[in-house]
């Protein structure tokens, strides 16, 4: 029994030291006149030169984390929404926050920039934020399937296409629920936000039947590997469009005809915020029409910010389809928070697709 | 020769231990099975441990299992023959050896993970040399083989230590004696050298089948996400769902596995002890 014990430790000492290596938590700590400031945002989606010409301008410290998607921020942030002051959550996300009470209204004074935002942002976000009083729009855009020219002789626009057996293994797919979802939903005709049970069965089913073509669920990766030219279609943020056609110029980024996701990402301060007055002044840093310039030309994802916009210098971006679509060429929707009993149903579809044969 | 005054002493220098193993190992313990056994409301439920019966649960601990024997099996091939090789070389200095497999564990394994990722892609290192010699490319990035490939290459330390140690450790004297009374290679090996370093295998096989049926970051990045082992769906659980009785009660689903696992290992061990 006594070294049964004493395995079992030095098991769950092997553990621990697992957990050290796969958790590597780091902070800066340097001078700090004026307070804190915890930010969460999305991998990849800030130049981090920004970052510290805030913190020179304003002498705040920023702790800088990133996430991957909405739901594992949601599962932070409802552990202790004073973990961090400032994050960048999709709209469905913001609704699903303000519901539970997660954040704190903003206080407009304090934020003066934000008139640089255009006012159809602001009238877009009332569909998650219906008093305008919680958020401020950062990113926008579209979802859609990116291909690699060489690779696809098809044309592409349907999501149709991402079924095809044609391209076994040389389909990216998204690795989160609702933008996974949301492929197949539409490939059927169905709302991206339906609850009948009977319509996520058969998009389920869908996907189910879809996965051995699948080559990997990612997330951020689809970039990395379109632009490697690992994988024929891959479905993305519009955002990278820009981005990976620039760095590989056979990738092409098209919303297919069945009509799309259009997404706002916005700050939004959390309820426990201890620096919620410094969250405000980086709320409103980022709304800066400077800042917002740098910051697309950085991560090139649509930006809301008027001022921005009018400054960018290449004509050819500046009148992009693809960074700044025509929202009615294609059917649009956007994703609404589902409630409790609606997430549960689509988290169980998910783990049926995820934990399906390959 | 005794290294503490008195048993009261001895305890006083290990509580700074005790402190450490109850706040960081029984505590979070009790936490588990409390948040497995309940639900969302605080009542008392068998829902959470009992929905590894789901179809889609029980293929993802099957599935689990599956990969980690066959990783514990190959680590168990791989290490035999070379902590024989090793442990005839008689080196001098045991640190060598030691340290020539901790060596790779100075980088961080998620790294070590990803290189594989990066190795193994359609366009990756290992396809485009065998494209440069006109050899056919291989293709098991985000199949259970690549897996496989992954567990072994990050445990396989695991599995040559214990039995580097315990094949080093056998006393030369008795093998010798077996070769006297007219014992052929293979009965030696079979009747003297395996049942002494059977404690050796015993910890190796413990050592990487339980980090390898747990494992989650490994499927995650050579699985492509597409093959769900039962970490997965515990991480996904506590990280994206956001459900910690669910993630609890299948933690403790898969606690009964090692334990199991370990009642095993002590019972082979003692009886061990028993015949010595």
């Amino acid at each position: 029994m006594n070294k049964l014990k004493k395995r079992l430790l030095s098991v769950l000492l092997l553990f621990g030291l697992m957990a050290g290596t796969v958790c590597g938590c780091g902070s800066e700590s340097s001078k700090s006149p004026n307070g804190k400031l915890y930010v969460y945002n999305w991998g990849e989606y800030i130049d981090e030169d920004v970052i510290q010409e805030f913190e020179e301008e304003t002498g705040i410290d920023v702790i800088y984390d990133m996430f991957e998607t909405n739901e594992i921020m949601f599962a932070k942030l409802a552990q202790d929404t004073s973990a961090y002051d400032v994050v960048c959550p999709s709209d469905y996300m913001i609704q699903k926050l303000i519901q539970n009470d997660m954040l704190r209204e903003l206080n407009f004074d304090n934020i003066p920039n934000s008139k640089n935002i255009g006012e159809q942002y602001f009238v877009q976000s009332r569909d998650f934020d219906p008093e305008n009083k919680y958020s401020v729009p950062y990113c926008w855009g579209t979802v859609g399937i990116l291909y690699n020219k060489t690779m696809v002789n098809d044309t592409v626009d349907s999501w149709d296409i991402l079924w095809d057996s044609k391209y076994n293994g040389s389909i990216l797919m998204q690795d989160s629920v609702r933008d996974a979802m949301m492929v197949a939903l539409l490939k059927n005709g169905y709302s991206l936000n339906t609850t009948d049970p009977g319509e996520i069965r058969v998009a389920t089913d869908d996907l189910i039947t879809q996965k051995p073509l699948v080559q990997a669920y990612v997330v951020d990766q689809v970039r990395d590997k379109m632009i490697g030219g690992e994988a024929a279609l891959g479905v993305i943020y519009s955002g990278e469009a820009i981005y990976t056609a620039r760095e590989n110029p056979d990738l092409v980024y098209v919303v297919p005809k069945e009509g799309t996701n259009v997404w706002i990402d916005s700050w939004v301060i959390t309820k426990g915020s201890k620096n919620a007055e410094n969250a405000e002044k980086w709320i409103d840093f980022m709304c800066r029409g400077d800042i917002a310039l740098k910051n697309f030309e950085y991560i090139t994802y649509s930006t809301p910010n008027d001022v921005a916009k009018e400054n960018i210098e290449d004509e050819d971006i500046k009148n992009s389809k693809v960074a700044f679509p025509d929202l009615s060429s294609f059917p649009t929707e956007s994703y609404k928070y589902l409630g409790e009993a609606g997430d549960r149903l689509y988290n169980d579809a998910w783990m049926e697709v995820k934990s399906a044969d390959y | 020769m005794k290294l503490f005054k008195s048993k009261r002493q001895a305890g006083l220098i290990a509580s700074p231990y005790m402190a450490w193993a109850f706040i960081f190992i029984v505590v979070p313990l009790c936490m588990v099975i409390y948040y497995g056994f309940t639900d969302s409301a605080g009542r008392f439920t068998f829902d959470n441990v009992a929905t590894i019966m789901k179809p889609g649960y029980f293929k993802a601990l099957v599935r689990s299992i599956e990969l980690a024997l066959i990783s514990t099996l190959v680590c168990f091939i791989l290490s035999y023959p070379l902590g024989m090789i090793l442990a005839g070389m008689k080196l001098k200095k045991n640190a060598y050896i030691v340290t020539l497999f901790i060596l790779p564990m100075w980088m961080n394994f998620l790294l070590r993970t990803l290189t594989w990722m990066t190795l193994l892609e359609g366009k990756g290192v290992i396809n485009t040399v065998l494209e440069f010699f006109h050899l056919p490319t291989i293709s098991i990035i985000n199949t259970p083989s690549a897996i496989v490939l992954g567990m072994v290459y990050n445990f396989l330390p695991f599995m040559i230590l214990p039995i580097y140690n315990a094949l080093n450790r056998i006393d030369e004297n008795v093998i010798n004696a077996a070769r006297d009374l007219g014992a052929n290679t293979l009965q030696t090996f079979l009747r003297i050298i395996l049942p002494l370093s059977l404690p050796g295998i015993l910890s190796g096989i413990t050592m990487v089948f339980i980090p390898a049926l747990t494992t989650f970051a490994i499927s995650t990045m050579l699985g492509g996400s597409k093959i769900l082992l039962i970490g997965n769906i515990i991480e996904q659980e506590f990280t994206q769902l956001y459900d910690w009785h669910l993630g609890s009660g299948l933690s403790i689903v898969l606690m009964i596995f090692i334990l199991i696992n370990m009642i095993v290992e002590a019972i082979y061990d003692s009886e061990g002890g028993m015949r010595r």
